[in-house]
């Protein structure tokens, strides 16, 4: 991806748009590795670190954040005017994020229940991930994103290989670390076995049930397969599980609500009586 | 010969006073020794004083998985599992049963098949790199709990890690520190089928030392020369005819009373008659290849090799991770996915697991632990998949016709 030899550094941008900040903490809690981050790239441009901001172009740029407002719909465009490599970190980035509930929502009456004067307040009615605007090179899932996919994808893209990263369900990391599994032993709506794995099945290794922050597995928008098989999983919650439509419905209509399979498995339970 | 005098719970005394006086009387006989539950940590205690790190089944999380226990308390005393399709659940009884709990989602395979095992490190030297190999550290542990099921699963591993010239040096040096202390079932899970199987409920080989729990005595099969070396200085009883004969009693008793069976009986070929059979639509339907089953399965070995480079190009460490045929890059050959549906994938771990493994390795795959029915989170049960599948082998042209999902 970029020549290793070349005396210059890849030139590094991390831009916010809709988004909480914690994927940026997450490049930050790097800790010893952020030194080698520093030493490998040019940081040429991440507000949230330093008030030395560069223009572009840049060589790679993560964005964190979905697009909710006209003016980030212009400005991801000029981002990736100025980029090489662009890549989303977050559900925010890659799937809109918790705030893509307003997708089925009136986000006026939202605006006006919160806001005094809401006449002032911009914002378009959808949240949308990035790849709805720009062609994104790489996606990182999670809620935050893990901090070693990261490092993980950085160092394939600087010795100049495609970044590649597991899109396996997250039951198989839980079995690999020897957690019982909260499904079958605490009947728990584990969303685990269609969730993509990346976070080192902490939620499960605590006792309560994956909530899907990771996005779906193998086969999401722009993976190689097909979709998990939600269907069957949401049909357990419901015969087996005993969950009402609605809870069903909630299950998938989370951090990662906005993305297929999920957004088409919560309309689906969101119409049932 | 004398017999111990006492059979019922509750009389302790009698047994420590009778141990007392006939210390070391009964050490290192024939077979069918008496342990008093009482004095089961006299045996942990000799498996520590030979260096043994001992491992048994603790309850957590809602079941039992392995971890180092010190004392006899560490172990589920009075607990019961019960297992069904998708759902796990423990029980506390009053019971003073010290191995009520069948098993839990482990096996023992991780005890020789590392989930995560290092394999290399690799260095960036001035004229090349530099290769150093992370060999396993061997270890002595000791298990204690596992089961005929479990014991067969470990034949069908050191088969395929072990065999000639495929010997796998991190496996060997694993399986070399491992002592078995197995547990004779008396009492079956509805997902057991090992009868069928003709895997158990009866450990037939491969322990160092077999248990079976009557009451408050364990009766002890000695298996190996390092389990009769371990019961060297331990107190141990004959046991009478009779009592021989309750334990082998509860073991026929738990193989009559298994709900689920394997039907082997046309195997390997039924199978792969089968192959297009509208009953794999309708498993497909309901399987999330979550990798789960595969995951629990004593026997299943595939794993993958990961490399995880430094961020400044001078290093790179490759390990291995169990890996499942129902993941999507499994199925990856050069530029082309062979098992890109669900219906493919688990179509093949079947016909492999109760077929193919057959003409592959000499054995079924299978020993009817029945742990792929209770942990697979939407129940699908192999026995029953292959019921339908090989009940109507003889109309396999309807290939393609949809079957109704559930």
């Amino acid at each position: 991806m970029f020549n290793p030899d070349e005396r210059q550094r890849p030139r590094l941008a991390v831009v916010k748009f809709a988004s909480c900040d914690g994927c940026q903490l997450s490049i930050l809690n790097l800790e010893e590795d952020l030194l080698a981050l520093g030493r490998t790239l040019d940081i040429a441009y991440f507000p949230e670190a330093s008030s030395d901001m560069r223009p572009g172009p840049y060589d790679i740029a993560l964005v964190e954040g979905s697009i909710t407002t006209a003016e980030d719909a212009h400005r991801i465009l000029a981002l990736r005017q100025q980029t090489k490599v662009l890549i989303t970190i977050g559900a925010c980035a890659t799937a809109g994020g918790i705030q893509a509930l307003r997708n089925w929502a009136d986000v006026e009456s939202f605006k006006r229940a919160v806001y005094p004067s809401p006449e002032y307040i911009q914002s378009l009615s959808t949240s949308t991930p990035i790849s709805e605007h720009v062609h994104v090179d790489f996606e990182l899932w999670g809620c935050p994103i893990d901090k070693g996919q990261l490092l993980r994808v950085i160092t394939d893209l600087v010795v100049g290989v495609q970044p590649r990263l597991p899109a396996d369900s997250v039951c198989l990391e839980c079995k690999r670390r020897g957690n019982v599994c909260v499904l079958v032993a605490k009947g728990l709506p584990c969303l685990g076995p269609v969730t993509r794995t990346g976070c080192g099945a902490i939620c499960p290794g605590m006792g309560r049930d994956c909530y899907g922050c990771f996005g779906p597995s193998e086969g999401a928008r722009k993976g190689p397969g097909l979709p998990p098989n939600t269907t069957s999983l949401a049909g357990h919650f419901h015969s087996d599980l005993q969950l009402i439509p609605i809870e069903v419905m909630r299950r998938f209509r989370g951090i990662n609500g906005a993305v297929s399979p999920f957004r088409a498995e919560s309309d689906i339970w969101e119409k049932k009586p | 010969m004398i017999f111990p005098p006492c059979t019922r719970r509750g009389e302790f005394v009698l047994w420590r006073d009778y141990l007392l006086e006939n210390e070391r009387r009964f050490v290192a006989d024939d077979i069918h020794k008496i342990l008093p539950v009482a004095h089961l940590q006299r045996l942990l205690d000799a498996l520590s004083a030979k260096g043994y790190r001992i491992v048994g089944p603790t309850v957590h999380d809602g079941s039992v998985v392995w971890e180092t226990i010190r004392v006899v308390a560490d172990l589920p005393i009075g607990w019961r599992d019960h297992q069904e399709p998708a759902r796990y659940r423990l029980e506390q009884t009053r019971s003073s049963e010290i191995f009520g709990v069948v098993h839990g989602p482990q096996s023992l395979k991780p005890f020789a098949f590392a989930p995560r095992e290092s394999l290399l490190q690799i260095e960036r030297t001035k004229d090349g790199f530099a290769t150093h190999q992370m060999a396993a550290q061997p270890e002595k542990v000791a298990v204690i709990g596992a089961r005929a099921c479990d014991l067969a699963g470990l034949a069908i591993q050191d088969r395929i890690f072990l065999k000639d010239a495929y010997r796998d040096p991190y496996y060997a040096v694993r399986r070399e520190g491992l002592f078995v202390i197995a547990v004779n079932c008396t009492r079956a899970l509805s997902t057991c089928f090992c009868a069928s199987m003709e895997t158990g409920p009866r450990a037939k080989a491969g322990f160092d030392l077999a248990l079976t729990e009557v009451d408050d005595r364990l009766l002890i099969d000695v298996g190996s020369e390092a389990g009769r070396q371990v019961l060297e200085g331990i107190s141990l009883f004959p046991a009478s005819e009779e009592l021989i004969g309750e334990g082998a009693t509860s073991i026929d008793a738990c193989a009559r009373s298994q709900v689920r069976r394997l039907d082997r009986a046309r195997l390997p070929q039924a199978l792969y008659d089968v192959h297009e059979h509208p009953r794999w639509d309708d498993v497909a339907g309901r399987c999330l290849a979550c990798t789960n089953c595969t995951m629990v399965c004593p026997t299943c070995f595939c794993h993958t090799i990961e490399e995880t480079p430094d961020l400044s190009h001078q290093q790179t460490a490759r390990a291995r991770l169990w890996d499942s045929c129902f993941t999507q890059e499994h199925g990856y050959i050069h530029g082309k996915n062979i098992r890109p549906t669900i219906k493919d994938r688990y179509r093949m771990w079947l016909t492999h697991k109760l077929a193919s493994w057959i003409d592959q390795f000499g054995m079924s795959g299978c020993v009817g632990c029945g742990r792929c029915i209770t942990w697979c989170p939407v129940g699908i049960d192999l026995t029953e998949e292959l019921s339908v599948l090989l009940a109507s082998s003889n109309r396999s042209s309807v290939a393609g016709r949809p079957v109704e999902g559930r």
